[in-house]
């Protein structure tokens, strides 16, 4: 074969390995006892163990923050899906002054670094006594899970042929029916797409979830893996074994979702 | 007469129903992004320290961001900051491209290959953070085992330890983890390259390099721009990945202006100061987030409605 046939399939390989290959250390050393961790790595498992995740859900109540984690971001998915798919059908398939500046800005607020409002948030959150609650989560998520469903919403809206809501308001219905009845049942794939990413983006948010709670009781998944701590050392088996729960729903809903995930995230950023 | 009348009736009914439509978003992101926004700059422009209440907030004009100019942690963070972005997105660009160009020609085994590339992307930062410290922690992670078995060591190194060395698992957990949605918004470029062009292209003898520099390189400049626009401003804001990789250390070696920003007010609770350092890092980052806007205008204003 010649080069140019081969170098493809080179580069593939090369890049599955290279993105598999902290998975498959990460999940082997999570199963391999304390300590052998730092003892001549063998790139195959030798003496497999569960200790880890034993002390994970036993020791450490790891449960906990999945429990924190799911309601956060679930919360957030859920109100900015519903909330923001209206906004989103009127900027991408409704005609009225002032369009174009509201598109700009929702996409401009959706990159505003989030470090840029951590100290009003936090005075916020500290008068209205929302610290270490799950208010107090949610609200600052809604920074950047809201502007960046209504971008996604309104990508996968244009999508939608321009007759059909028109067809539909011949046959009498209101611009309100047509929505429901018409627009919303055909868009439940983007909808669906918009809700994953906002979870993900949700799920995986580290910063205001560091600044915001107090103790393990609503920690995140994500601070509470950055924030194990041993009593003499970093307890490594047991952090690599959070390491897996914690990537394990993302990573399944992607596996599951993602040429849809593909099409929500390249339509997001590269078209309008 | 009579039906323009009625047609502009239906416009401002269209734009009544669009303004109540677009309202509770509108209105959650004033409150929750815009107000913040504002209330972070009256802070900056405040004394404002949380172990000293009986200081009150006294108005301090610019001397919060005069502090920031002559603070050499500040000045440091920034240069590490700008080192981190210029060369992780460098990586970012040149591997991501290489991908986009594979994975644009290769058919089979597509979607297993897309899903590998999705997954580091997917997952916490904090957690791609503690993969790559725990593959460089100590003598016998599994970098230095591979390293010295090769033969690029000599012996192991103490990557963690080393103020210049502890950029290495930084920069490598970075690009592992966002080269493929660099790869994904190129390859997406690529795919809108009208394939009739390559057509004409070899029947007029252009090789593949020819090929690639004259069509492929110039129609994939929106997307290229796009990515490099997006990815710095990511770059600027990371937080997470050097918290969790290196804490910003050995000492103050790998920190960033968003983790000195936070420790400022987190740490020290100065709120005032770190107020004024969060504004200096929203309007580098905003700055290249309005050229990104301005670069997509176009598309915004005009075109699909």
């Amino acid at each position: 074969m010649s080069a140019r046939r081969w170098w493809p399939f080179l580069a593939l390989a090369l890049l599955v390995g290279a993105s598999a290959f902290p998975f498959y250390w990460a999940i082997v050393a999570s199963l391999t006892p304390e300590a052998r961790l730092f003892q001549d790595p063998s790139l195959f498992p030798t003496h497999i163990v569960t200790d880890h995740y034993r002390a994970l859900f036993t020791e450490r109540n790891f449960w906990l923050p999945v429990r924190n984690s799911l309601i956060v971001a679930g919360t957030t998915t859920a109100f900015c899906v519903s909330i923001g798919a209206l906004c989103a059908y009127a900027l991408a398939r409704l005609e009225f002054r002032g369009k174009a500046a509201l598109l700009g800005f929702v996409l401009a607020v959706g990159m505003f670094p989030q470090i840029s409002v951590v100290s009003p948030l936090y005075l916020l959150l500290r008068e209205l006594g929302l610290i270490n609650t799950f208010p107090g989560l949610v609200l600052p998520y809604l920074t950047f899970a809201m502007p960046l469903t209504v971008w996604l919403l309104v990508g996968f809206f244009r999508q939608l042929p321009a007759e059909l809501e028109e067809a539909a308001m011949v046959d009498g219905a209101g611009r309100l029916r047509a929505f429901w009845e018409v627009i919303v049942p055909l868009a439940v794939p983007g909808i669906a797409t918009t809700a994953i990413l906002t979870f993900v983006y949700s799920w995986n948010e580290f910063l205001f979830a560091l600044s915001f709670t107090l103790g393990p009781e609503r920690q995140t998944v994500p601070v509470a893996v950055a924030l194990f701590r041993g009593q003499y050392q970093v307890p490594w088996g047991q952090i690599l074994a959070a390491a897996v729960v914690a990537t394990a729903p993302v990573t399944l809903l992607v596996l599951a979702f993602q040429r849809r995930i593909v099409q929500g995230l390249t339509a997001g950023a590269v078209k309008g | 007469m009579r039906g323009s009348e009625r047609q502009s009736g239906i416009e401002r009914q269209e734009a009544r129903i669009a303004w109540t439509l677009v309202l509770p978003a509108l209105l959650t992101i004033l409150l929750v992004a815009l107000f913040p926004l504002v209330w972070t700059f009256w802070e900056s422009i405040h004394l404002h320290d949380l172990r000293m209440p009986w200081l009150g907030r006294p108005f301090v004009g610019v001397d919060n961001y005069l502090e920031a100019l002559s603070d050499g942690r500040f000045r440091e963070a920034l240069g590490h900051t700008a080192f981190f972005a210029v060369t992780s997105v460098a990586l970012e660009l040149l591997i991501g491209l290489w991908l986009a160009l594979a994975l644009n020609r290769a058919f089979r085994g597509r979607g297993l290959v897309r899903a590998a590339v999705l997954v580091p992307w997917a997952i916490p930062t904090v957690v791609s953070a503690l993969l790559w410290r725990f593959m460089f922690e100590g003598q016998h992670g599994i970098a230095n085992t591979i390293l010295v078995a090769l033969g690029v060591l000599q012996g192991p190194a103490a990557w963690l330890i080393h103020p210049q060395a502890a950029w290495v698992p930084v920069i490598l957990a970075d690009v592992w983890k966002t080269t493929p949605f660099v790869a994904l918004l190129l390859l997406a470029g690529l795919q809108n390259i009208d394939a009739s062009l390559y057509e004409a292209a070899r029947i007029d003898g252009a090789s593949a390099w020819r090929q690639f520099r004259h069509i492929t390189l110039p129609l994939l400049q929106p997307a290229i721009v796009v990515a490099l626009i997006f990815r710095t401003m990511d770059a600027f804001r990371c937080f997470d990945l050097i918290y969790a990789l290196t804490g910003g250390g050995p000492g103050t070696s790998t920190e960033p202006i968003a983790l000195y920003t936070f420790n400022v007010l987190l740490q020290n609770l100065q709120f005032g100061y770190g107020s004024a350092l969060s504004i200096i890092v929203f309007v580098v980052t905003f700055g290249l987030a309005l050229l990104y806007i301005r670069f997509l205008g176009a598309e915004l204003t005009g075109g699909r409605r």
